[in-house]
């Protein structure tokens, strides 16, 4: 039985349709990871998740039950799960106090109140600051706060809305370290949202793509980012070569694909004449300076228009009369000497393309 | 002038040798002022906090209405009240008129749209977040409400604060509620506008004195908390 079920679930603010047939389900002890861009509406979906509000229409079943709209029931279920809100709130009291509200109204005794706040602040190592007044701590400090007074309560579901929004990289990595740790030891069931698709990929077992207020795509995070499911998921996992083409020959699963007048073939069940899209990640584009003998089906001769380091990594725009973006090791641009308006020949496997039929 | 720096002279002599006059007058001040603000607090502060979280039809009109109040003339309370305690009135039969007790209920009256509009502009004032915080967490609606409350402590003091500068500074409600009878109503403003008009400056100036004393201890009180 699902830990948390939502039924065409749908919300309204004034007369725009904000969540639309919300279905999901989360089994006990999962992990799923709700990814979308900014206004999709993740917070809207996890306030309904957690009772805070009340769904326009559908229906919220926890454990079984019906919790949508029964007042005592709701108070009861939001008990046995814990939310830590975008930009969290510390109350204006120690840090030790705002770890302890959540406890002292489950009538918690004291003994063990201390207990297990000590044993709290210990984990997300605050334990030093634990007197200190948490509104003079900094936003990661706060955000560990607001995670801390949430397990504190040892909820059966977390939830939890970008954990790690406007934080500097240090802290975004001490957080999701916590919440991996959250995740092995307490296997606790999450639900957590991000717009970062790539910490979607590192933490959770489970993604759903939630874009304009539907969920697209439900998955693993290999699923979502090497196969998706349309034109506007792929753009947002960060498939950079999205190229448009029409079918010209389909046999037995293989296809080929007229771009701009080149032909690319991929492994893919399309009928000759669909409009497709072709998703191919760049970081399975090889790139050299000629064309050699290999089993990789395209290769195309193509001029460097830009070359953007990114880390150890570059990133190369090649124009073979349709764009495609290569990701080369800082290593492999000096080796072959990839510099603009330099010629050089891009190549890809047929199976390292995602088909996609395209939306008019 | 050689009168008034006298006067002023007589006055600082009184304080300091802590006349008994002075220290009854002003004792019963502080304590009208103070009873009328308590009691306006424990009225107002659930009843703003009733205001602030539910949701219902008029409520701007209302807040606006309670702000109006703010700055309604101590002598038109005063009347309200006189004419509420006098012997024909609807509460005539309890014989409050010109006591102390008539002083605290008009004072309270006087005070209560301060300490009930001021409620409501801390309690506006503290973060969304916060109550959103409170239930995420596993509180009740009570349990809410004194959380919000709780963050809004330093405001509401400091509504309270002003409550009391308001209660301890007026003149005209005292006067007309309370009859400045010596000894038993008579208070540090009804003393200062008796004395002036008789001509004794020694008296009126030592309770100016304390009066402008008890303002800048408020005045304090309240820097300190807006530092908060």
């Amino acid at each position: 039985m699902p830990l948390i079920e939502t039924v065409d679930l749908c919300q309204k603010y004034n007369g725009h349709d904000v969540l639309k047939k919300i279905a999901l389900q989360v089994e006990p002890g999962e992990v799923l990871s709700l990814i979308g861009p900014t206004g999709a509406g993740k917070t809207t979906l996890l306030r309904l998740l957690d009772l805070l509000d009340t769904p326009t229409s559908g229906r919220i079943y926890f454990a079984g039950t019906e919790v949508t709209r029964s007042g005592k029931t709701r108070s009861e279920t939001r008990r046995k799960m814990a939310f830590v809100l975008q930009k969290p709130v510390v109350f204006n009291a120690s840090v030790y106090d705002n770890v302890a509200y959540g406890l002292k109204w489950r009538g918690i005794t004291r003994n063990e109140l201390y207990q297990r706040v000590s044993g709290i602040l210990e984990t997300v190592s605050l334990s030093a600051l634990r007197d200190r007044n948490a509104r003079t701590l900094s936003g990661g400090e706060i955000q560990r706060i607001a995670i801390a007074r949430a397990i504190a309560l040892e909820p059966e579901l977390l939830l939890l809305d970008e954990p790690t929004a406007n934080l500097d990289p240090i802290s975004i990595s001490r957080i999701e370290k916590l919440i991996a740790n959250i995740i092995h030891q307490h296997k606790t069931t999450i639900i957590m949202t991000t717009h970062d698709m790539r910490q979607g990929q590192r933490l959770p077992n489970k993604v759903a793509v939630l874009i304009n207020g539907e969920i697209l795509q439900t998955g693993s995070s290999r699923d979502i980012f090497t196969s998706p499911h349309n034109q506007e998921i792929a753009e947002f996992v960060g498939t950079e070569n999205i190229i448009n083409g029409v079918i010209t020959t389909s046999e037995e699963d293989l296809v080929t694909i007229n771009t701009s007048g080149k032909i690319i073939e991929a492994i893919a069940d399309y009928p000759v004449g669909e409009e497709v899209c072709a998703c191919i990640r760049p970081e399975d584009i090889t790139l050299a300076n000629s064309q050699a003998p290999s089993s990789a089906r395209n290769s195309y001769a193509g001029k460097i228009m830009q070359v953007v380091p990114i880390g150890p990594l570059c990133r190369i725009e090649i124009d073979c009369d349709f764009s495609l973006f290569a990701l080369v090791t800082g290593r492999s641009v000096e080796e072959l000497d990839l510099v603009r308006g330099k010629t050089i020949y891009a190549t890809f496997k047929a199976t390292a393309i995602h088909i996609i039929r395209r939306e008019r | 002038m050689n009168e008034i720096w006298q006067g002023l002279l007589e006055a600082i002599k009184l304080i300091v040798s802590l006349d008994p006059e002075i220290l009854e007058i002003s004792g019963r001040s502080l304590w009208i002022a103070l009873s009328s603000c308590l009691l306006a607090s424990v009225i107002c502060l659930p009843i703003g906090g009733l205001i602030h979280f539910q949701r219902f039809a008029g409520k701007r009109t209302l807040i606006s209405l309670i702000q109006t109040f703010y700055s309604i003339p101590t002598v038109v309370i005063g009347l309200f009240v006189f004419v509420l305690l006098s012997r024909t009135g609807p509460l005539g039969g309890f014989n409050l008129l010109f006591t102390p007790t008539a002083m605290i209920i008009g004072q309270m009256l006087l005070v209560i749209p301060i300490v009930l509009g001021l409620t409501i502009s801390a309690l506006s004032g503290i973060d969304k977040v916060i109550p959103d915080t409170a239930r995420s967490l596993g509180a009740g609606s009570f349990q809410t409400a004194v959380v919000v409350l709780k963050e809004a402590r330093f405001a509401v003091t400091a509504a309270m604060i002003m409550a009391f500068s308001r209660a301890i500074s007026e003149v005209g409600l005292a006067l007309i509620v309370g009859g400045n009878i010596k000894g038993f109503t008579r208070v540090i403003t009804t003393t200062i506008s008796l004395e002036t008009a008789k001509g004794d400056l020694e008296l009126a100036l030592a309770l100016g004195i304390i009066l402008m004393f008890i303002a800048l201890v408020i005045n304090l009180v309240l820097n300190q908390l807006q530092t908060r």
